[in-house]
């Protein structure tokens, strides 16, 4: 018989590890050649592993565990032929009499399973004194932890890896649960505070994936670089204005909304294409630059379960439309867990748009290893003093956070205001320049 | 904590006092301990192993001088044996460990009250030294570990002169011609291993069917060999009836085990009926604990007694009255203070008797695992076999492991041999793991030691596969 192993791929370039989020098939089934066998959740995306071969399923490694790169999910027996239909065992042992040579195969088949889906002993879950003792501190049981010793004995260690990992006490079972309706108020005289229902237990989670990932991705960008913020102020009227008047012909015509995130896109396209450093990283080695000819541009998405940065490719070569649906597209597909890897992996630069939660103003943090980010924030009507007078405008403040390494304080502000004229003048993105003086070859 | 002198205060400064302290002290509370004698150590250190230890290594070696030394081709001639000096170097061992007590309790900062202690209330005692006034001391805990004393039977008077305890029997000012032992229980054989070497015309009158009978009755029944080998006259099954005393001896007399009366005549009797938990003076009654009709001071699991602040430790609670136990329950204690949560497996906690040959069980017995109706397996490997055991001449004893016989899993093993004493804890391990008798057979054992009769012991409970026998 062959055991085959099912080992974590590779994922990604940055990926390490992933956390089996779920089962999708049950210990001992029969699965098929591709068949989804469990989902890992890596950084960003959650992918399906699908069997390499078929055979009998013996799970290795169990939900929760986080596993490297290369390390057995679980193993196939491929000895083990597939059972014929629903037969179950009552039907096998009638079909016995008559089955002949056939039957002996799957019977020769199902025992070796069986063995291996029994590996506990009886000191399968036992823990050392010392171990003992730190279950007991932290109210965890045997079947809680993985035991690593011999024949699956709980070390020490093992409890201290489970209590770093965060696995906790479950809900005692018999002991009564704190009552959520209040006690009986035996001391009627007494005055309680605010109704008296306050509380101050505490509760602790494991960190998500996604979310350890971005705490360490940010503390990354945040320690490794020298990063600093500008800001700038853009009046949104014109871009307003335009949408109002093209909004209705746009969806007619492209089958997308015209948002803003296109305009903004464009416009960083734009300047980013004349301040090629703000476009540019530096290399691993901390000695290269790398400057790159396409756009390739991030846009943060808030999900359910984090911040995900899906990537425009190439977004100098995309139309508003295109922009427009492609942003939707990735959206929505982030919003629904369905991105791939490499949708969110590459992006040369980064938009995030806090207004939409009704941030005012923000410094966003470098999308390590990118060199500079973009926020956007809330639209505010506000009055700017304008030729001498005041006048009530929609302003945005727009925030340019960069790594003062690679680019300088100037081509950071110039691109900013950059970004800021486009904006106010939109019609300059058509040609990179104020058509005017374009057509008057100024 | 502040309202009060003391975190914590400890009455008796045995090795589970003791220990407790030093644990107490260890994880930071201000920490007393109260003493009655003048020397901290308690009955262990005092008059319990340590001097036994001393006076039975120093008999051993009379023993091999008289009857190995001429073997080894050592040529002695008449051994002369200085028993003043004998007990003299007992003495100095006691002092020494005794001082070592002081000062673990001086490096750490535990304020040592010399006195009888005894509650006021369940916060306050009075210590009363032997001279001057008594002072009072508060407390926020309290472990009470007084220990206990040699127990009698209701017709024996323990004159301390011609019926003696094992205190006494330690402290001997002339050898005795002759001695009569009630009791054949570890402090029983102890003593009669001592005083037979010496050539004391030693007699052990035991009630039960075999001696040491706490423990795997085989180990009994190589006991009453090995006994009987230096000399000790063994009686089982006999029930004392009387101890009558003179000047210059003491008559005991008992039933055979046809009920026919024999009478012992003897120069001292020394009673080894076990001991009995004691509380004498400690004013129990000022806190509202009843002792229960052993005179043990009733605790819960985590020795914590009826009054929420007072815990017991050691020889005053239930259990067996072992030294180490007491420490591992001092531990225990001090530890549950500090809000952690040790736990003991009182199973596990190894039996020992320090006669020559040693004799040491741990887990199950036999006998209690024939009661349970476990199936069990049984390896054995006697030290005749051993290659160690026949270049010291210590030829007497077995290893003994029982498994259990579906798992292998290792439920008991009882010794009695050479240094077993220090080889018994291999077992204390293997049952802590729950290891089974193959996992100890898969272990290397060093060449030539006396633990290879373990592993040869494990591989006969394995499969019978031992493999120098």
């Amino acid at each position: 018989m062959a055991i085959v192993e099912l080992k974590v791929p590779n994922v990604g370039e940055s990926i390490n590890e992933v956390t089996l989020s779920s089962w999708l098939v049950n210990e001992g089934d029969y699965v098929e050649v591709d068949q989804e066998i469990c989902e890992l959740e890596s950084d960003k995306a959650t992918l399906e592993l699908p069997a390499e071969e078929a055979g009998v399923i013996k799970f290795v490694a169990s939900e929760g565990d986080d596993l490297e790169i290369g390390a057995v999910v679980a193993t196939v027996d491929t000895a083990a032929e597939a059972p014929a239909g629903d037969s179950k065992d009552a039907d096998k042992k009638e079909a016995k009499a008559d089955a002949g040579p056939e039957e002996k195969k799957a019977d020769a088949a199902e025992t070796p399973a069986e063995e291996t889906a029994e590996e506990t002993t009886y000191a399968t879950g036992h823990a050392s004194p010392a171990a003992a003792k730190l279950m007991k501190e932290n109210d965890l049981k045997p079947e809680q932890i993985k035991g690593t010793g011999k024949d699956g004995r709980i070390t020490k260690q093992d409890v201290q890896d489970a209590l770093d990992k965060g696995v906790q006490a479950e809900a005692k079972e018999s002991a009564p649960a704190p009552s959520p309706t209040p006690k009986p108020a035996a001391a009627s005289g007494s005055i309680s505070m605010a109704g008296g229902d306050f509380s101050r237990e505490v509760r602790t989670e494991k960190m998500s994936r996604l979310r350890r990932t971005i705490a360490d991705r940010l503390v990354e960008a945040k320690n490794g670089t020298a990063m600093l913020t500008t800001f700038n102020e853009v009046d949104m009227e014109p871009i307003m204005n335009l949408r109002k008047q093209y909004k209705e012909k746009f969806k007619e015509e492209h089958g997308v909304g015209l948002g803003f995130m296109s305009f903004f896109t464009r416009a960083c396209v734009l300047a980013l294409q004349e301040f090629e450093a703000v476009n540019a990283q530096i290399q691993g080695d901390g000695k290269t630059l790398q400057y790159h000819d396409y756009v390739d541009m991030g846009i943060a998405v808030s999900t359910d379960r984090g911040l995900v940065v899906p990537v425009i490719r190439n977004a100098e070569s995309l139309s508003m439309a295109e922009i427009e649906a492609k942003v939707i597209e990735l959206a929505t597909r982030a919003r629904k867990n369905e991105l791939d890897l490499d949708e969110m992996t590459g992006g040369t630069f980064t938009i995030t748009n806090g207004g939409v939660f009704g941030s005012l103003l923000s410094t966003p943090i470098l999308n390590a290893p990118q060199s500079a980010i973009l926020g956007m924030h809330k639209i505010e009507q506000r009055p700017m003093a304008i030729n001498g007078e005041v006048v009530i405008k929609p302003m945005m403040y727009v925030a340019l956070s960069y790594d003062h390494r690679i680019i300088d304080g100037k081509e950071s502000v110039s691109f900013l205001v950059r970004v800021k004229d486009y904006l106010e003048h939109p019609e300059k993105m058509l040609l990179g320049a104020d058509p005017v003086q374009q057509l008057l070859g100024l | 904590m502040s309202d009060f002198q003391y975190d914590v205060t400890i009455i008796g400064s045995g090795p589970g006092g003791y220990v407790a302290a030093i644990r107490c002290a260890q994880l930071g509370m201000k920490t007393a301990l109260i003493e009655k004698y003048n020397t901290l150590g308690g009955t262990c250190l005092n008059v319990g192993c340590i001097p036994s230890k001393a006076l039975l290594d120093s008999t051993e070696h009379v023993h091999k001088a008289k009857t190995e030394f001429s073997e080894h081709g050592i040529g002695v001639g008449d051994v002369n044996i200085d028993f003043k000096q004998m007990i003299k170097r007992k003495s100095e061992v006691v002092q020494q460990t005794c001082d070592g007590v002081s000062f673990l309790m001086k490096k750490n900062k535990v304020d040592v009250h010399t006195g009888v202690g005894s509650f006021k209330d369940a916060h306050t005692i009075s210590v009363k030294p032997a001279k001057g006034k008594a002072q009072e001391i508060t407390t926020d805990k309290v472990i009470i570990a007084t220990g206990s004393k040699p127990a009698s039977l209701p017709f024996i008077e323990i004159d301390k002169k011609r019926v003696i305890t094992s205190t006494e029997a330690l402290s001997l000012e002339k050898l005795p011609k002759s001695m009569v032992i009630i009791g054949g229980g570890i402090i029983g054989v102890e003593m009669g291993s001592v005083y037979g070497r010496l050539g004391v015309e030693v007699t052990i009158i035991e009630y039960m069917d075999r001696l040491i009978p706490s423990m795997d009755a085989d180990l009994g029944k190589e006991m009453k060999k090995v006994m009987s080998k230096i000399g000790v006259n063994i009686l089982l099954k006999h029930k004392v009836k009387e101890v009558k005393t003179t000047t210059r001896s003491v008559t005991v007399k008992a039933d055979d085990p046809k009920g026919e009366e024999q009478t012992f005549k003897a120069e001292y009797c020394l009673v080894a009926v076990g001991r009995k938990p004691y509380t004498a003076g400690l004013g129990l009654e000022n806190v509202g604990i009843e002792t229960n009709d052993k005179g043990q001071v009733p605790v819960n699991e985590a020795l914590q007694t009826n009054v929420e602040n007072i815990y017991a430790i050691g020889d005053v609670v239930r259990g067996a009255m072992l030294a180490h136990k007491a420490e591992e329950e001092g531990i225990l204690v001090a530890e549950h203070l500090a809000g952690q949560k040790p736990h003991i497996n009182y199973r596990l906690i190894p039996n020992v008797a320090y006669t020559w040959p040693e004799a040491a069980g741990v887990g199950f017995t036999e006998e209690e695992l024939k009661e349970e109706g476990r199936t069990y397996k049984v390896g054995k490997f006697p030290f005749k076999a051993s290659g160690r055991a026949r270049a010291s001449m210590d030829t007497d004893g077995f290893v003994k492991v029982l498994a259990d016989k579906e798992t292998d899993e290792i439920l008991g093993m009882h010794m009695i041999g050479p240094r077993i004493a220090d080889l018994i804890i291999e077992g204390v391990v293997a049952m802590e793991y729950r290891a089974s008798a193959e996992d100890i057979a898969r272990m290397s054992h060093p060449h030539p030691t006396y633990s290879e009769a373990v592993k040869e012991a494990v591989l006969a409970a394995t499969e019978d596969r031992a493999l120098h026998i």
